[in-house]
């Protein structure tokens, strides 16, 4: 089996393993390192050190890069706060705004859909004494507007949506989301990690008081992220969750990691100038890997919106072929499953679960992350090896035949296990 | 995950992959586990009637890899043996052969099953066609 240090090519432009899991991480651009090196050795100065060149160069730094964010978003560079990723951007915005506004009210409204970094921030909060509500998503994985208006309360003082989802690449109507939670003054995150530099968000135009940012997303180094917090109409506070020398306006004490905001910086800057013909070309790949995979088989499904839809994502169902034994025979190709049998609590993905599909469904699920580093050589290769593979799987697979065959599978007694 | 050589080898070959005629009296099919759950097995024997050993068997699989290689090599295990024979097999035997870790033992739980419920199914028939047969336990 080949590692990923040792890639080989196996046809022209194709070498192996290929890298298509670009919501998990991304490979980092060379611009990005190119820009970090220095930051690592002779600029290395702490950020906070106001006394010599070394500490001024570091924060001349720290702030080019809070602008080039800042930019990118729509937001002032005085509005970002740096963090080590978005699992603590968001653990920050909803503990830190929670804690804050307690006198005011204790609910909070989320979605099922979030990622685990918001629903058990929420969970912990619900320990504290905290009411949640969790919306529900409809098949396409959008939140109803409707059922927002009526989860709303005299108590409510947040609401955390993402603006697009990890797995199926959902946009949630952020800005009909935003303009309501003004209406009612209270106040909006959203965990904007998986759509920052991949289609439009701006904090003033998309109503958004909070937003969670992660660099590794975005091409940029691992163990870095930001927090937007607004400061007008309405001014954020919130509370650190984090004691110490008062950095960060003193929502956020700790060295900063100036390599790694300088990297973040770097990321977004590239982002600005190239996500119009980036996203252009990832659709352009999706829809081909789509398109491809639709005319050679029969039963597979896309879940979630297509509309509204980030574009270098494709998750589909293989129905009748479980996702890990996919996985096992593509194994050349980085992609993941929303198959029990690849989580670690042998639970099939409550993302796709949330959509209204069986667990069948789900556990039949791979997720294509296309990214700035792939090539239509390598769409095609992967298409190609995922069809042969579900079609051997397909061979093999008793409920293919039976569904041939004219049974309808629901009307079977199961012996669960 | 990593597979084992021999989950990999059943994996990548995986034998007696097929149907038998379910309405044949002298054929025992099983169909354990749930969609729902990850995993189904059809395993499917066809029996001597005079020798009762396993001529034939075949399978089909839904499921992870460990479950495709579970139920490949239970039918390479069960083919020429008595079906009494046969249902000594344990999960246990399949789990060490094939190398499988803790998370995937149900597999070979299934694996195991599927041969109780297709020798099952065949006693069943063959019972209820010869009055005369002494009773003996049905599996499950």
């Amino acid at each position: 089996m080949s590692t990923a240090s040792r890639r080989v090519e196996v046809r022209a432009g194709v070498s192996l393993p290929i890298y298509m899991d670009n919501h998990a991480t991304s490979p980092l651009d060379p611009r990005v390192l190119e820009a970090m090196m220095p930051f690592f050795t002779t600029r290395f100065g702490n950020a906070a050190s106001r006394n010599h060149s070394f500490g001024w160069e570091a924060e001349q730094a720290v702030e080019t890069a809070r602008e080039q964010i800042a930019k990118l978003i729509g937001a002032a560079a005085k509005e970002i706060i740096f963090t080590s990723g978005a699992t603590e951007s968001d653990n920050l915005a909803i503990k830190g705004i929670a804690e804050m506004y307690r006198e005011r009210g204790n609910h909070i409204i989320t979605q099922v859909t979030e990622h685990k970094a918001v629903l058990d921030t929420c969970k912990r909060l619900e320990k504290y004494g905290y009411r949640v509500t969790y919306l529900p998503v409809k098949a396409d994985g959008r939140i109803d507007i409707e059922d927002l208006n009526r989860a709303m309360d005299d108590k409510t003082i947040l609401v955390s949506v993402m603006a697009a989802n990890n797995e199926i690449g959902v946009l949630q109507p952020i800005r009909e989301i935003g303009k309501i939670c003004h209406e009612k003054g209270v106040l909006f995150h959203t965990d904007a990690v998986q759509i920052i530099g991949k289609a439009p968000f701006n904090v003033i135009a998309d109503n958004v008081d909070v937003a969670s940012i992660s660099a590794h997303k975005i091409y940029g180094p691992k163990g870095v992220g930001a927090l937007y917090v607004r400061r007008r109409n309405p001014r954020v506070q919130i509370a650190a969750q984090i004691d110490g020398g008062g950095h960060e306006r003193g929502m956020r004490s700790g060295t900063l990691n100036v390599p790694g905001i300088v990297g973040l910086g770097k990321a977004c800057e590239i982002a600005m100038q190239e996500m119009e013909t980036e996203a252009a070309y990832l659709r352009g790949l999706r829809d081909r890997m789509k398109e491809k995979l639709e005319a050679s088989l029969d039963y597979i499904h896309v879940n979630g919106s297509m509309e509204h839809r980030l574009p270098g994502n494709l998750n589909v169902s293989f129905v009748y072929v479980e996702g890990e034994s996919l996985l096992m025979g593509i194994n050349d190709v980085a992609v993941s499953s929303g198959s029990a049998c690849t989580s670690a609590t042998l639970e099939p993905s409550y993302v796709l679960k949330a959509l209204g599909l069986g667990d069948d469904v789900a556990h039949s699920s791979i997720r294509f992350g296309l990214g700035r580093f792939n090539t239509q050589a390598e769409v095609d290769y992967v298409a190609d090896k995922v069809i042969d593979v579900v079609q051997k799987l397909r061979e093999l697979s008793p409920l293919y035949e039976m569904v041939k065959d004219g049974i309808d599978l629901t009307k079977i007694q199961w012996q669960a296990h | 995950m990593s597979y084992s050589d021999k989950v990999v080898d059943h994996y990548n070959n995986p034998r007696n992959v097929g149907t038998l005629d379910k309405t044949a009296g002298n054929v025992g099919t099983g169909l354990v586990g749930a969609p729902e759950c990850g995993d189904v097995m059809r395993l499917q024997i066809r029996v001597n009637p005079e020798t009762q050993v396993i001529e034939e068997a075949k399978f089909k699989t839904f499921g992870c890899g460990s479950a495709i290689a579970s139920s490949s090599l239970a039918t390479e295990w069960i083919q020429g043996r008595t079906v009494e024979d046969a249902l000594r097999i344990k999960n246990t035997d399949i789990v060490k052969e094939l190398s499988l870790p803790p998370v995937k033992i149900h597999c070979s739980v299934l694996a195991e099953d599927a041969i109780r419920a297709a020798i099952g199914d065949w006693k069943k028939k063959n019972v209820a066609a010869e009055i005369a047969a002494p009773e003996t336990t049905i599996a499950q």
